[in-house]
This record gives C-alpha cells, sequence and structure tokens, in this order.
C-alpha cells in the first residue's frame, strides 16, 4: 500500500523478506499522455485557466502539479500558479503511524486562495484521507470560489465520501497490492507500477 | 524517503540523556511550525483531542505562556495549575498531585518544578508525557533547543561554534541543558562568572572556564548571558548588583573590543543594566526576541514528537497508510 | 539456677582475647561462663550446634535511629529492637532526636524501660548534648546518665557553637561518657542534598563539600585534645576526616570514630537519577573518599562499624529528592553487606570485623559485651557464613524500607542472636 506521499514503506521493508512483484502500469508515455488529457478536461471543465489554482501534496502531488502546469501553459499560454500542501498536521493517524521528523511546506502563491478554483493534485487517490486532510488544511489558509480534486491514478478503496473530478487512469487494486507513482526528480523516470505483497507478507 | 522521528521516547526530562540525532530532530522539526505562527489561522489540527496539563510549581510567566502558544496552536486542551491557588500550595505531595491528574485521564503533562529531579520523578510515575520545564537547578531542555535553534538560524550551524554561557552557572538549568545539547551537536562550550557561580567540577563536563568576562567576549562567537537572581546577591553569592555589573555585565564597550561581531543571547527575564546593559539587549546582535519566537516552535516540536506514539506502533502502522 | 545453654563446634571468634578456632560456648542467663574445646555440660543443657557456623560475642550498633517517641510510623523501639536482633544485633544506642527529643531523664527512662519491655535486643539511650538539639544549652547531662543514657550527642544536628562543645567535653568527663557528634559545618553545607561533586554539577543539586565534614572533625578533634573529653565522631565519610582521625589518635587525642556500610560501600554515583534511597547525611562520597574509610576501618582509624540506621515512611522518601529526608535503614543488611563486600573482598578479616562490630563498639560507649570472657554478659551472635540471600526490602522488620541495596545478593547473615542467654532472633 502506497503511504500518503506515495511511497512505499511496508512494502520496501517487506520486500527483504518475500519478493514482491511489481508490474509496470503506466510507461513516461502514458503518463504525459494522460497528463495532457487530465490539463484538458480541467480547462474544459474551468471554462479557460482563469482563476484557476494548483496545489500539489507532498511529495508527488507537486511534481504532478508541475507538469499539469506545464501542459496548462502550453495549451492556454498561462501560467497558472502552483502552491504545495503537507497535510502531515492534518492527518487522523498521528498515533498510529508516529511522526515524521521533517514536515514539508506548506506554500501557497502569492494572492493566497480566496475566491480561487483551487485544484488539489495528487498522484494516487485510494481512501480519501488524504483528499479529507487537505481540504481541512485548504480551508484554514482561506475560502476558495471552488475546489477540485484531481489525481493520476484511482485506485479504488474509498473509506470516505470523496470522489475526484479528474482522474489521469482507474485502477483496479487488491488490498496487498501498492501503487507507485515514479517522477524523475525523485525516482530517475516518469511511470506507475503496481507492486504486489504476496498475502503472508502482508 | 519517508523515515519516522528518533523517538525521544515517552518524555522530555533533559538532554543529558538525548542522543545527538534526536536532539536535531527537533531543531528540524520546529523549522516547519514556525511558519504556521506566521498564518492567518494560527492552528493546525494535530493534537486535536489531546489533553495537556500545565503544572506549574514555580511562577513562571514566559515559559508557561510559550507552552501554552505551542498547546492551542496545535488544537490541545490545556489546563493550566499553578502553584498559587491550587492544593500545590496546601501540602499535597508531588506524587499525590501527579496521580490526581492521571485520574482524569490527561495526555501530557508541563511541569515547573522548584527542585532538581522533579521532572524525571513525575515522569516514572505515570503513564503520560512529561516535558520538562524546568526542574530545580537541574535542566530546562525546551529553552536549551530554542537558545540552539536560534544559534542555528543565526550562524548557519551549531557544531564548531563557540558559545559560552556567562553568569550564574552554578544554580541555572538553562545553563546545564544548554551544555548537555551544545556539546551533543559539536559546539564548543564555555562558562564565564563569578567562581562562587560556577559548580564544582564543571570543567569535566567539558567546558572551558573564563574567570574575566573580556576573556570570554575575545574567544566566543556566542553569548548566552544567564539571569542573576537577586536572591543570590542575599545569599552572598555576588557582593552588589553594581559590582556585578562592573564585572562582568556585558556592555557594548566590552564588546565593542572584541575582534568579531558576537551573537547575543539572553533566556530571559532580563534585568537591564545588571547581566546586559540596555544597548546590548536592544543591538543590532542582539536575538533575544527571535528566541521568544522559537521558543513556540521548538515546543510544538516536542509536543508534536512526544504526541506521536511509539516507534513499535509506527512501525505496525507504516503499511497501513493511504493516498 | 537457670538452664544454661551451650554453643558447640563453631568457629569462635572473640578478637578481645584473641580467640579464633573451633571451640564449644557455655552461658547461661547470668553470663559466659567457659569458651574452651569439647565441653561438658549439664545434662538438661540447651544444645546448639554450631557447627559450620560463626560464634562471636553480640554485635553492637551504636548509632541507631527508633523515632520513639513521636515518630512511630517510621520505626518503633518495639520494631527497631526486632529489626536489630534480626540482623545479628544484641545491643543498639537509640539516638536522642526523637519527637521530643530524648533530652531530659525522664524520656531516657523512657527509651530504657521500653527496651526492657520489648525484650530484644539490648536498647541504650544516648541522650541529647543541648535541651530540644537546639544546640544552645546543655541538658541534664548527670541526671540523664543516671537514667541509663550511655552517651550524649545532637546528632542529625552538628554541634555548630564550639563553646558548647567544649562544655560537653568538659562537663561529660565526670560521667564517663562519650560526647558523640555529627561533624558537619552548616554554613558549608546548609543547603546540600548530596556529595558536592560532578555528580552533583551534572544533577543540579546542591552540594555538601568535603571541607564542611572535615572542618567540624578538625575543630572536634581540637577540643577534645583540649579539653581531654572522650570525643566520638560518627559516620565519617571523608578522606581528610579520616587521616585527621588517624594524626589525633597518634597524639593521643581520646577519640573513636565510625563507618557506616554505605560509606564503606557506595559512592555519590548512586544518587544519580535522583534516587533518594541515596540519600543520607553524610552523604555518599567520592571513590577516593570511600576507599580512604575502607583504610581507616582496617588501620583501626575507624573503630567501629554502625548503620545509621534512619527510618523513614516510604511516602516521606517518594518525593523529589530536595524534598526527601536523609538516611537509610541498615539494621538488617549491615551485617550482610561488611560480610559479602568487606570481608569477602578482603579489606578486613573476619576477626577484625568483630572487632569493629562488638568489641571496638562496647569500649567506645563503655557498654557491657564486646567479649566473650567468662563473665561477660551472654550476649552472642551466631553467623552463618555461607548462606546466600537477596535483600528483599519488603521481608524488613522494621517498619521502614528506605535503603539502596535492594535486590544486592550477599553471603552470610545471622543465624541466633543470643541476649543475656535467651535466644532473642533464631533464623532456620
Amino acid at each position: 500500500m502506497a503511504s500518503c506521499t506515495g511511497e512505499t514503506l511496508f512494502v520496501e521493508a517487506s520486500r527483504l523478506l518475500v519478493p514482491s512483484t511489481r508490474t509496470p502500469v503506466m510507461d513516461a508515455k502514458a503518463v504525459e499522455r494522460a497528463i495532457a488529457r487530465m490539463a484538458r478536461e480541467l480547462i474544459e471543465m474551468n471554462a479557460g485557466a482563469a482563476e484557476l489554482m494548483l496545489m500539489g501534496i507532498h511529495r508527488r502531488g507537486v511534481q504532478l502539479a508541475h507538469l499539469l502546469q506545464a501542459e496548462i501553459e502550453r495549451a492556454e499560454g498561462l501560467t497558472v500558479p502552483l502552491g504545495t500542501l503537507d497535510i502531515t498536521l492534518y492527518r487522523d493517524d498521528l498515533m498510529a503511524i508516529g511522526p515524521r521528523p521533517v514536515i514539508g511546506e506548506s506554500k501557497l502563491p502569492p494572492g493566497g486562495i480566496d475566491d480561487q478554483v483551487v485544484v488539489i493534485v495528487d498522484d494516487v487517490l485510494f481512501t480519501g484521507r488524504t483528499a479529507r486532510a487537505a481540504l481541512n488544511e485548504l480551508m484554514d489558509w482561506g475560502r476558495p470560489a471552488r475546489i477540485y480534486l484531481c489525481v493520476l491514478v484511482d485506485r479504488g478503496g474509498r473509506e470516505l465520501p470523496i470522489r475526484p473530478d479528474i482522474v489521469g487512469k482507474s485502477i483496479e487494486t487488491m488490498p496487498n497490492q501498492a501503487v507507485e507513482v515514479l517522477v524523475p526528480e525523485l525516482d530517475g523516470e516518469l511511470a506507475v507500477h503496481v507492486v504486489t505483497v504476496p498475502p503472508e507478507a502482508a | 524517503m519517508t523515515r519516522t522521528a528518533p523517538s525521544l521516547g515517552k518524555d522530555l526530562v533533559g538532554l543529558e540523556r538525548l542522543e545527538p540525532d534526536q536532539i536535531s530532530t527537533i531543531l528540524d522539526t520546529a523549522e516547519p511550525f514556525k511558519e504556521i505562527s506566521e498564518r492567518r489561522i494560527k492552528k493546525v489540527p494535530v493534537l486535536r483531542g489531546k489533553t495537556i496539563v500545565n503544572l506549574f510549581f514555580e511562577p513562571s510567566t514566559r515559559t508557561r505562556v510559550s507552552f501554552e502558544f505551542a498547546e492551542k496552536r496545535l488544537s490541545a486542551d490545556t489546563v493550566n495549575i499553578s502553584s498559587s491557588g491550587s492544593s500545590v500550595v496546601k501540602g499535597e505531595t508531588l506524587v499525590d498531585t501527579a496521580r490526581n491528574l492521571e485520574a482524569m485521564k490527561i495526555d501530557m503533562v508541563v511541569m515547573r518544578h522548584g527542585s532538581s529531579g522533579a521532572a524525571s520523578f513525575l515522569a516514572d510515575r505515570i503513564p503520560s508525557s512529561v516535558v520538562n520545564a524546568g526542574d530545580g537547578g537541574h535542566e530546562h531542555p525546551t529553552q536549551a533547543l530554542l537558545d540552539m535553534l536560534t544559534i542555528r538560524d543565526t550562524l548557519g550551524r551549531i557544531s564548531g561554534i563557540k558559545v559560552c554561557l556567562v553568569g550564574d552557572i552554578l544554580h541555572s538549568r538553562v545553563a546545564r541543558s544548554n551544555i548537555f545539547g551544545l556539546l551533543k551537536l559539536g559546539a564548543e562550550v564555555a562558562v564565564c562568572g563569578p567562581r562562587t557561580l560556577l559548580p564544582r567540577g564543571v570543567e569535566e563536563l567539558g567546558v572551558s572556564v573564563f574567570g574575566r568576562i573580556e576573556d570570554a567576549i575575545e574567544w566566543a562567537d556566542v553569548l548566552n548571558v544567564l539571569r542573576l537572581q537577586f536572591e543570590r546577591m542575599k545569599a552572598g553569592y555576588v557582593p552588589s548588583l553594581r559590582e556585578y555589573n562592573r564585572v562582568w555585565g556585558v556592555s557594548s564597550a566590552r564588546l565593542d573590543a572584541a575582534p568579531k561581531d558576537l551573537v547575543i543571547l539572553h533566556p530571559g527575564p532580563m534585568n537591564r543594566g545588571v547581566e546586559i546593559d540596555s544597548d546590548v539587549a536592544d543591538g543590532p546582535h542582539s536575538v533575544i526576541l527571535n528566541q521568544v519566537t522559537n521558543g513556540v516552535a521548538i515546543r510544538m516540536a516536542v509536543l508534536y514528537l512526544l504526541a506521536g506514539g511509539v516507534p513499535e506502533a509506527a512501525e505496525a502502522a507504516k503499511g497501513g497508510g493511504e493516498s | 539456677m537457670s538452664r544454661s545453654m551451650i554453643i558447640k563446634g563453631g568457629r569462635v571468634v572473640d578478637p578481645g582475647q584473641g580467640i579464633d578456632g573451633t571451640y564449644d560456648v557455655l552461658l547461661d542467663e547470668t553470663g559466659i561462663i567457659e569458651v574452651a574445646g569439647g565441653i561438658d555440660a549439664p545434662e538438661d543443657a540447651v544444645e546448639i550446634d554450631a557447627s559450620g557456623l560463626i560464634v562471636t560475642p553480640g554485635l553492637i550498633d551504636v548509632h541507631v535511629h527508633l523515632r520513639e517517641p513521636g515518630e512511630e510510623h517510621k520505626e518503633t523501639i518495639e520494631t527497631g529492637a526486632h529489626a536489630a536482633a534480626a540482623g545479628g544485633f544484641t545491643a543498639i544506642c537509640a539516638m536522642p532526636n526523637t519527637d521530643p527529643p530524648i533530652d531530659d531523664p525522664a524520656t531516657v527512662g523512657f527509651v530504657k524501660a521500653q527496651g526492657e519491655r520489648v525484650g530484644a535486643t539490648r536498647v541504650y539511650p544516648v541522650g541529647a548534648i543541648s535541651v530540644g538539639l537546639e544546640g544552645t544549652q546543655l541538658a541534664e547531662v548527670g541526671e540523664m546518665v543516671q537514667a541509663g543514657a550511655v552517651a550524649i550527642t545532637d546528632d542529625g544536628h552538628p554541634v555548630m557553637d564550639s563553646g558548647l562543645m567544649r562544655m560537653a567535653l568538659e562537663y561529660s568527663q565526670a560521667f564517663g561518657i562519650p560526647v558523640a557528634d555529627h561533624p558537619e559545618d552548616l554554613g558549608l553545607s546548609g543547603e546540600g542534598v548530596m556529595n558536592e561533586s560532578l555528580v552533583s554539577t551534572r544533577l543540579g543539586l546542591r552540594g555538601k563539600p568535603n571541607a564542611s565534614e572535615d572542618i567540624h572533625i578538625v575543630r572536634d578533634l581540637l577540643l577534645a585534645e583540649f579539653t581531654g573529653g572522650r570525643l566520638h565522631l560518627q559516620h565519617i565519610s571523608t578522606t581528610y576526616g579520616v587521616e585527621a582521625i588517624r594524626q589525633a589518635k597518634a597524639r593521643g587525642v581520646r577519640v573513636t570514630a565510625e563507618a557506616t556500610p554505605h560509606h564503606l560501600l557506595l559512592t555519590d554515583e548512586a544518587v544519580d537519577g535522583f534516587r533518594t534511597d541515596a540519600k543520607m547525611n553524610p552523604p555518599l562520597r567520592s571513590a577516593k573518599d570511600r576507599a580512604a574509610v575502607q583504610e581507616g576501618l582496617a588501620d583501626g582509624t575507624l573503630d567501629t562499624i554502625a548503620t545509621d540506621h534512619a527510618p523513614h515512611h516510604y511516602d516521606e522518601k517518594e518525593q523529589a529528592f530536595d524534598d526527601a529526608p536523609f538516611g537509610i535503614v541498615g539494621l538488617e543488611t549491615s551485617l550482610g553487606l561488611i560480610l559479602t563486600h568487606v570481608v569477602g573482598k578482603g579489606i578486613i578479616d573476619l576477626p577484625t570485623m568483630v572487632d569493629r562490630m562488638s568489641r571496638a563498639p562496647a569500649e567506645a560507649f563503655g557498654l557491657p559485651g564486646g567479649s566473650l570472657t567468662p563473665g561477660s554478659v551472654a550476649d552472642v551472635t551466631i553467623i552463618d557464613p555461607a548462606v546466600e540471600w537477596t535483600i528483599d526490602r519488603e521481608l524488613f522488620c522494621s517498619k521502614s524500607r528506605n535503603q539502596p541495596f535492594d535486590a544486592w545478593e550477599l553471603r552470610g547473615r545471622a543465624r541466633c542472636t543470643i541476649v543475656g542467654g535467651r535466644i532473642v532472633f533464631e533464623r532456620n
């Protein structure tokens, strides 16, 4: 299972014990095509790029937000503002996962988010708890006119009544599977993998 | 890679028993918390539902207020108990106070107490986390942490920096925590003050001793000027405040004679004109107000890290994350 | 004629007579009758088989706090006397810092009578030097001695007034009793709660420097020399203190002195972690001081091993270090600790231990016993030197449990304690 920032601690730890299988489901081309389509949908949904603002969720959501920003610029000739959100302090499972030593920066675009159309960008949508935390944090920052949720992969398994507005690809997954989104800045390549841990290791 | 923090354990009693990476973790964690105090809504929900008791057996305004801000900005519920107007003054023992608090199901206690060792005493007896907000002449870990954060902010690092603590080292919990913490992070540490106010064997802790303030100023990159308690004069440790200022006071004339600019810290509250002159306290090299700001961030970091449960739970739950 | 008792086949160690060998000891309630090999006992004599055991004149502790009257929640004369018997002591001296203090003949008489009523270990009252232990006015020393006091002391409170100490040393000479003093210069040590050292610096606890004890020891020695009085210095803990006493003895000063088991065995490191069970006065000191106390005990500079048994209720020690009272209990651990860690480590031999725990204390305080010479009181301690046991505070006879030796594994302890020809304690 992927953690909120798209990393796979659990998988990597157990890989030492039991070999897990890794299946590529999107290569760089596929991801780029998906991003381009997501950008178009976004523009269409918003009737243009005006008032749009991207908020990438730490950490891989931030990279994807940059890709989206570039696509929108190519299509509309307009650089939409981009901010980042670290939802660590808004999580509902601090006691269970333990504190993280380094909390990423939540950074708003200079104009703030009041009356803006904010697009939350993340890599994988799973239980919906990260999106919930991101919504709470955004509300503390100000009063956006509209919030959209935009994810590269929707793997199902929702625990909260949250649905994405824009999805790059939907993937059916089992509980013992994790979806890993790889980005060049952190992983050296652009791809999506599904990692399957044998049930006895999970 | 995401990693969980090196656990601080259940409590923060002092810096003497912390590992260097634990201290660094607290300082690093404080960084993002600084920004929360700049927000429009200065509050995050991370300690929502946690109950914290601020148990102050000694009067303290700044430390208590700083902890309260930290707690409120993390959304914890807080109760303040101070020595006046509580059973603390009616002869109830510390252990009874602790048991009563425990019976009310609290999560953390922030305690200031006049006796050295009181924090570890409490920590050993209750399952809640205990944060030492100063115990007698023993330790005041959050003060030293905020001092170190301020030094790191100002000079970019702690390792290799020469820090001299000036004044009443003998009775000072701030001095002890600073000595332990700074040495662990690789600073060079010295103390300077009248011999009556330097504890026995302080050199064996690994610090240098300066007899004259002029020598300390020549050596140091940072001066941490400690408050001189007026009671020390009555007890005969120094003959008069006037003489103390003349011989040991940190004045701009003395600082001007130094080969380089020094960073000036003071844990407060200051006695202007005694241990520190006003033009130094208000001068360009004083970071005294940065210390106050950093105090809230450090205390938020400590409360956040202690609230985070035990490492085993963290291990077990890692797989249960989400996207 | 009382029924006699024969203790057969033990290793009899009586340093007063230079005896160390396998003998029988015959005694009855009137006293020791004979120490010899193969004694033919009367037919009706109670026989104790002491083969494999050590038989010594009854052990004596000249420094014990029994807390009665006034603090019976910590200890009573009854529980203290039974604890002493369980520890192998046949006589103990009760310090006067009770509430009210033992500073008049009536209170001396009360303590003595309570001790006799209990009928375990003998309890000798020690009277106060000054009225109310206040260090100003000499107490009624003569009347207290007539009522049964065997010495005077303000223990717990050092006699700070040198003039008063001079008078005590002079006045007491008429009654042939020693003046015992707790050496501590309060001006130097007043706020201290432990040894002043690197440990106190690390812990941020206020210290009592060695000098606070040394100065007072030297002053007392000078006054004893000047007055010719009999001085007994309590619980010596410092290197220089031992040396000063050694030199004074060489000059012929009439002085005796104590070493406690805790100062023989522990250092101020035991305080680490703010352990109130290691808080005592004088405090535990450095390894160098501990070595000096051991050396002083071995060469006879320190005449007696005394426990400074100081019971405190558990919730009094269950406080922050500054707030907890000084003192530890020692009656039930002393012999085992000394056998295991002082005799067992070769610091002194067994006859020397018996000297320091029986003969010398009897001599210092002018008490009956301390020897198995015919005609002496029939006080005998029988020691099992091989039994292995673990200190468990929950099993103490004392009302209090405060001491830092819990769970220490020891070898050797009292098997049987005989006072006045009667068995007052026996362990199977």
